[in-house]
């Protein structure tokens, strides 16, 4: 296959030039929203305004953003031209967004998927910026936001982690305590189910959360390298450690909570919220679903307990969310500055102080004001040897939405079929891999 | 949070065949001379504007997409630039074949989807629209409730369905307390379940529109030919076999034709009850699940809507062409 690891154009077969053509209108039909990106278009070349392309829908982060580009225009007299999209639209129709007339800046996430367009030549890279916000961010969160050129494209806004969340006062009651270790995990699980609790919440319709559950498992058994192989096609999916990885799985299966593909992550937080379940890993966001505040001050955290003591708990998975900066943006200069200011404390503490779910990508931003599970989410970040993002974030989104979520589904009802499974999800892994 | 991109959009190009007697009209041709006044300029601008108009919606909307869907089913493309198609062959399709593991399930459900749809709210349609031609009392209100799930978006009654068959919550396991650990019915994930489950709404729906579809042909029914059974002695089951079923004739191959139809564009339902899981898979979703987002697999997308035509054509070909052999003969 004519692909290359950079994901360079390579010149195709002469027949391509017929496709040109016909493509062109197979655009129309052929599901590809083309024509919606001519909705963002602006006009003229204004120095004062930026156009922003913003995927936060939700009302409480829109707010926040809001917040963030009136300081900003407060300071530097550029106006932010916000252009918001609903999430999900917004993710769908990336594609011909970039390549339509995108705003000059957008919001995206850190890692394989920024990398992907930024490979592609949608994104501009933006090293001038970081040589002035770098100091604000540790190396982890550098590493993050670099393509695969080793050139930056992306400035972080927040981070959160996945962790294994419980409520502190079920623990006290039953007087648990804490694992660390793979051991501790499973004896604590057998005691909440013999106390008449579901040990570990599990809603998994919506299909991504058992990535989450497998990026745990896989990094805590095989390390972090070899994860970051898998997820970028070159580690084979038949290998032992995944299988072993797999078995650790199953163990843990039979005190997940029952019919989780048919229970939303809203309905699985729910029995956490009705102290049902002992434990639920998740990432923060879970919080969203403590609406009583006397709840939400109960609702704590733990990392994934180790399962090999080579890799002990070095790895946090801490999703990242920021900004790119388009293709050719119209005004350049101005989304330079704004890059500048998103990458500042400053923009990251206006942000957080209307989401109290995330934490702040950089180092220096003020953290008097975290809640108690804001500051442990903060030490766990920054203290982590190894950053992922998460599954979908860190492979090829074509392959984890068309292979891995059914995959895994099916894994989590029949534990036992692993092995047929494992090759299927390799001879698919190939082929979508092999094509660019 | 976390990515899912998943939003009910209607799949590609090859999407339901259009029903018969659709086709694009033709300007009619001019009057022999003598009639000449009859079209002024006007009026053959104003034909040829609504002649071609629809032609040309109907060649790019149909004709160039359809094509191009099956032209790029030959490709790999990630939708970035018309630069990064690539020719791979029928490599598309021998994947499908052998390595997707959800493509043979998908076709299977189409089929059990079709058969379910023909033996189960087909009758019962008939049945109620047999009954509501009785001028019973509050007919207007019963045609009402049975047609209203037709008119609800399918998006909204899978919400519903799935409030029903929610595994903690729904109303069916609170009811017959089955969410509680240990005796968990998981109607929307466990794939021995979750089709029926589905079905059992989808079936809900189509009753109401077999039922309008037949009451339509039942009005049509000539009421001498009633007459004429009941003074020949038959009882009303005789009656109904031997002189009404049989003139429902052309209603039965357009409730045939919808039924197919409806079969093969199952989607938005399974796509809002659990995004076509294990148990569920639809040609339409996988579709749509390889065509939208972000990384889309455009060339592997395509060649399962070009099985999904195939199968389409294989089925309306025949009707098509007998309705046409009629037409002439007629």
């Amino acid at each position: 296959m004519d692909h290359t690891p950079s994901r360079l154009f390579v010149p195709g077969p002469s027949r391509r030039t017929l496709l040109r053509g016909v493509g062109g209108a197979a655009a129309l039909g052929a599901g590809l929203p083309l024509l919606s990106a001519c909705g963002s278009s602006d006009t003229g070349t204004d120095t004062k305004t930026v156009t922003l392309g913003s995927n936060s829908s939700d009302a409480v982060p829109k707010k926040a953003f809001a917040e963030i580009y009136a300081a900003f225009t407060k300071k530097s007299g550029i106006k932010v031209d916000v252009n918001t999209k609903d999430h999900n639209t917004f993710q769908e129709q990336i594609n011909s967004y970039l390549q339509g007339t995108p705003d000059d800046v957008f919001t995206w996430f850190a890692g394989y998927r920024m990398q992907f367009f930024a490979g592609k030549g949608l994104a501009s890279p933006i090293d001038d910026v970081w040589q002035k916000i770098g100091g604000n961010f540790p190396e982890a969160m550098k590493q993050l936001s670099k393509g695969a050129d080793g050139k930056y494209y992306f400035v972080p806004l927040y981070t959160y982690p996945w962790a294994i969340f419980y409520r502190k006062s079920v623990f006290q009651d039953h007087g648990y305590e804490v694992p660390t270790t793979w051991a501790q995990f499973l004896a604590l699980c057998k005691r909440m189910q013999k106390d008449g609790l579901v040990p570990i919440a599990f809603g998994d319709k919506d299909a991504w959360p058992a990535l989450g559950t497998f990026d745990q498992i896989n990094f805590r058994t095989n390390g972090y390298d070899f994860h970051v192989e898998l997820m970028a096609g070159k580690a084979s999916w038949t290998d032992a450690k995944v299988r072993a990885a797999f078995d650790n799985w199953a163990e843990i299966l039979p005190y997940s909570q029952e019919g989780s593909t048919g229970r939303t992550w809203q309905d699985a937080a729910q029995s956490l919220v009705s102290k049902k379940a002992g434990m639920y890993l998740l990432g923060s966001f879970v919080g969203q679903q403590f609406t009583n505040a006397t709840d939400l001050a109960d609702l704590d955290f733990f990392p994934f307990p180790e399962i090999d003591p080579s890799f002990g708990q070095d790895t946090v998975e801490a999703p990242t969310d920021g900004f790119m900066i388009s293709k050719s943006p119209k005004n350049k200069a101005g989304s330079v500055k704004l890059m500048e200011f998103l990458g500042t404390p400053e923009a990251e503490e206006i942000y957080l102080k209307a989401d109290p779910n995330v934490v702040a990508a950089s180092t220096t931003a003020d953290t008097s004001s975290y809640s108690p599970i804001q500051k442990k989410a903060y030490a766990m970040i920054s203290g982590a040897k190894n950053l992922t993002q998460f599954m979908d974030r860190d492979s090829r989104p074509d392959f984890t939405s068309t292979v891995m979520q059914p995959a895994l589904q099916k894994f989590i009802r029949d534990p036992k079929g692993i092995d047929s499974l494992l090759s299927s999800i390799e001879r698919q892994k190939k082929s979508i891999f092999a094509s660019s | 949070m976390s990515a899912f991109d998943s939003v009910p959009v209607a799949p590609g190009a090859a999407d339901a065949p259009l029903p018969a007697g659709t086709s694009t009209p033709l300007p009619s041709r001019k009057p022999p001379s003598g009639h000449r006044r009859l079209l002024t300029r006007r009026d053959r601008v104003a034909l040829a504007f609504m002649a071609g108009l629809p032609t040309f919606l109907h060649v790019a909307l149909v004709w160039v997409t359809a094509l191009a869907s099956i032209v790029l089913a030959f490709t790999t493309w990630d939708g970035i630039g018309f630069d990064s198609i690539k020719w791979v062959g029928l490599r598309n399709f021998h994947e499908l074949f052998d390595n997707n593991p959800q493509f043979w399930p998908a076709v299977q459900h189409n089929v059990i989807w079709f058969v379910v749809l023909i033996a189960i709210p087909t009758p019962l349609g008939l049945f109620l629209a047999v009954q509501l031609d009785k001028n019973i009392r509050f007919t207007r209100v019963y045609q009402t409730a049975f047609f209203l799930p037709v008119v609800v978006s399918l998006a909204v009654t899978g919400f519903v369905w799935q409030l029903v068959y929610n595994p903690d919550t729904g109303l069916i396991n609170s009811l017959i307390g089955a969410n509680k650990p240990g005796h968990y019915i998981d109607w929307i994930g466990d794939p021995d379940l979750n089709l029926w489950a589905i079905l059992v709404a989808a079936s809900w729906r189509h009753t109401g529109y077999m039922m309008i579809l037949y009451l339509a042909g039942l009005k049509g029914v000539d009421p001498s030919l009633r007459e004429a059974s009941s003074l020949d002695g038959a009882n009303e089951w005789q009656t109904f076999k031997n002189v009404i079923f049989p003139t429902l004739r052309p209603t039965n191959t357009i409730v045939l034709v919808v039924t197919i139809i409806e079969a093969l564009r199952a989607f938005d339902l399974v796509y809002v009850f659990n995004g076509g899981a294990q148990g569920t898979e639809l040609l339409s979703i996988l579709v749509t699940n390889n065509i939208i987002g972000e990384s889309s697999r455009i060339g592997y997308g395509s060649a399962i809507a070009v099985v999904l035509l195939v199968i389409s054509l294989v089925v309306i070909i025949p009707y098509l062409v007998s309705t046409f052999r009629k037409e002439r003969r007629a």
